[in-house]
């Protein structure tokens, strides 16, 4: 619940609407992504993710 | 204040006690592991401990970036370059929406395990990470009004900022965006060199001063460098040609075809010997960063008209870089954090929470002294502790008082053992500055070359740095300037000089020509990263380094770091004794403590070392 009222607060703060859609799509994605079994280690290549 | 960072790599805890830096320590020396990323529960327990807090006490927990705006850069990123990526995104993302999202909610957890119940007000706070890094630089300076210049891979959006600092209050007033970026440039080489992104770095800047400066080969690197991958313009800003760079789009840095026509050189791999072509290269890219960074400094000065520049970032970790910023003259005085990299943001972090968010006023330190007090903010252990130590490993030891323990450790490195030396509290940031260091003789010829492979288990070309005696340091190189931190460069003095090598003469034989009187930390290129050491700030260190100049007339020693290659610096008496039973280290000192190896019971070796 948190992050969602972080990410609803942090979209208004930064008038970035249009990403909401491709937050959406990208959880939804992402939670398969894991539901598939991937690793979720972070590749690491300075701290660009 | 307690400001952390995490979940990147080098995890940090600082703590904050009415606007002075009171304690502060790096994870990895607790877990002994390098470069540590997980969340530093036990840097925080130690720095919480030290001062008898809980969580419950603290008004603020600041973590040193704002995890939102990196997760927007990463959306915007595979937005734009769309269907490309989808590799990179598949990797990034299962740790975003397991882990990353939910930092604060880790925060939380992990404060709450600690506190051993609920923390009902806990403010947490996000400062943006070059804040964090300005933060770091500034409120610890010497200076009550400075220009601030960060540069790093990236932090959320930003990979160069300029700031001006004055009083309490930091402005930011000029930024350069991801992709474009210093830090990723020099990380491109750091891979194509052979070195592993992260950790490497150091390694590239010690391999620079091997290229042949003016020769042909590093001409056309730079001229290639300037003409295909980037775009500096006047003010040191600069684009990167995205088409030789997959960093974007992919898990790896570079396009190594594209890399390879231009440079005419595969991309080195890993413990492959290092042949001539790298070295230039390394030169070339160390001589490229050094143009960009004096540009952005001379901007930086221009934006803000001060007389003092103060740095932090990973690229402030540049010695030779750092060096050619004071060469230029722009500034009457430059300051660096000594954690520049992202440690050093957990201090920032909270520093800029202090004086930002909660508008506490900033209390200066007398004009010659920083608040980072030597950057000796780390654990300290009592001979209480040696003696639970030796007891546990049935170590022999002899104590003895200070006078004469200063006399043998210093006759002992000038008849040439390598000596470990473990007092007082642990250095904060990457270099070891007297207090877990190991010493030796920096007149002996084959030094360089016993400390690489006998001790340190490292590559034979890495370098070695002076302590000097702060009042000595101009006998020895032509610098007037204190350097404290390890984060400069100066070159040795003329008359110190011998001839040395011819610059056409085969690599090897330039590695073993006799460059100075003072040849294990004398550079190819008769350059030193040096450590100017002050009796006010570390008095031990100072008088063992006197008892070594009566003793032989010259008030300097190698100090390298008390750790092997892949380990982190030793923390604890049981980490230093270790570190020395596992390597041909001669003899440890821990406190008044002197441990000989011949004295020491069998001991079965481990490999310590790793990866870097």
């Amino acid at each position: 619940m948190d992050l969602l009222k972080d990410l609803w607060g942090f979209l208004r703060e930064r008038k970035k609407f249009w990403l909401l859609p491709a937050i959406i799509v990208l959880l939804l994605v992402g939670v398969l992504i894991i539901a598939a079994g991937s690793s979720a280690v972070a590749p690491l290549i300075y701290t660009i993710f | 204040m307690l400001g952390i960072s995490a979940y990147y790599h080098d995890s940090a805890a600082a703590l904050i006690i009415d606007g002075r830096v009171v304690a502060a320590a790096h994870e990895e020396r607790f877990t002994r592991k390098k470069h540590d990323d997980s969340f530093p529960a036990n840097a925080v327990r130690w720095v919480l401990d030290e001062y008898g807090l809980k969580p419950s006490d603290l008004a603020a927990v600041v973590f040193y970036d704002k995890p939102l705006l990196k997760f927007e850069r990463l959306l915007e990123m595979y937005h734009r370059y769309a269907p490309r990526g989808v590799g990179s995104f598949v990797a990034a993302m299962p740790v975003w929406i397991k882990d990353k999202l939910f930092i604060r909610g880790h925060i939380r957890k992990e404060l709450e395990k600690l506190e051993g119940g609920k923390l009902k007000n806990l403010t947490l706070l996000f400062p943006e990470h070059h804040l964090s890094h300005a933060a770091s630089a500034f409120y610890p300076s010497p200076f009550d009004e400075a220009a601030i210049l960060t540069v790093d891979g990236v932090g959320e959006w930003a990979t160069t900022v300029i700031g001006h600092g004055s009083g309490k209050d930091i402005s930011l007033v000029a930024e350069m965006r991801f992709p474009h970026s210093l830090g990723m440039l020099y990380s491109a080489f750091t891979y194509y060199c052979g070195f592993k992104i992260n950790s490497g770095e150091y390694k590239l800047m010690g391999l620079a001063p091997y290229g042949r400066k003016g020769s042909a080969r590093v001409e056309e690197f730079r001229r290639k460098i300037f003409d295909t991958l980037i775009d500096l313009k006047e003010d040191g800003s600069l684009l990167l040609n995205m088409s030789y760079f997959t960093f974007a789009t992919t898990l790896r840095t570079v396009d190594d075809r594209k890399w390879e026509a231009l440079f005419g050189i595969p991309p080195r791999a890993q413990e492959s010997p290092i042949t001539e072509s790298y070295m230039d290269m390394a030169l070339a890219i160390q001589e490229v960063t050094d143009e960009v960074m004096v540009r952005l400094a001379r901007t930086a000065k221009k934006l803000t008209g001060s007389r003092n520049l103060v740095l932090a970032g990973g690229v402030a970790l540049n010695c030779t870089t750092n060096q050619k910023i004071r060469d230029a003259g722009l500034f009457d005085r430059v300051w660096i954090q000594p954690a520049a990299g992202d440690a050093g943001g957990a201090l920032g972090a909270a520093l800029a929470a202090e004086h930002v968010y909660f508008d506490g006023p900033r209390r200066m330190e007398k004009e010659e002294f920083d608040a980072m007090q030597g950057a000796f903010l780390g654990p300290e252990y009592s001979e209480l502790d040696v003696e639970r130590m030796a007891r546990r490993f049935g170590a022999v030891y002899t104590r003895v008082a200070d006078e004469a323990l200063y006399k043998e450790v210093a006759a002992r490195i000038a008849c040439g053992q390598v000596v470990g030396w473990m007092q007082g509290a642990m250095e904060w940031g990457p270099r070891a500055l007297g207090n877990r260091s190991i010493l030796a003789d920096p007149r002996s010829p084959d030094m360089q070359k016993k400390l690489n492979l006998k001790i340190k288990y490292r590559e034979s070309f890495r370098p070695f740095a002076p302590s000097v005696l702060e009042e000595d340091a101009a006998e020895y190189f032509e610098t007037a300037e204190p350097s404290p931190y390890m984060l400069f460069v100066a070159p040795v003095k003329e008359d110190r000089r011998t001839e040395g090598a011819p610059a056409d003469a085969p690599l090897s034989e330039r590695l073993n020509a006799l460059r100075s009187d003072i040849p294990c930390v004398t550079h190819l290129d008769y350059s030193a990263r040096l450590q100017t050491v002050s009796k006010k700030t570390n008095p031990r260190y100072w008088a063992l380094i006197n008892e070594f100049k009566k003793q032989t007339g010259y008030g300097l020693v190698v100090n390298t770091s008390f750790n092997v290659r892949g380990e982190p610096i030793v923390m604890t008496p049981e980490d230093a004794y270790r570190c020395f039973m596992n390597t041909e280290m001669d003899c440890v000192v821990i406190g008044s403590c002197i441990f000989d190896k011949q004295d020491q019971p069998y001991w079965k070796r481990q490999e310590l070392y790793g990866e870097d």
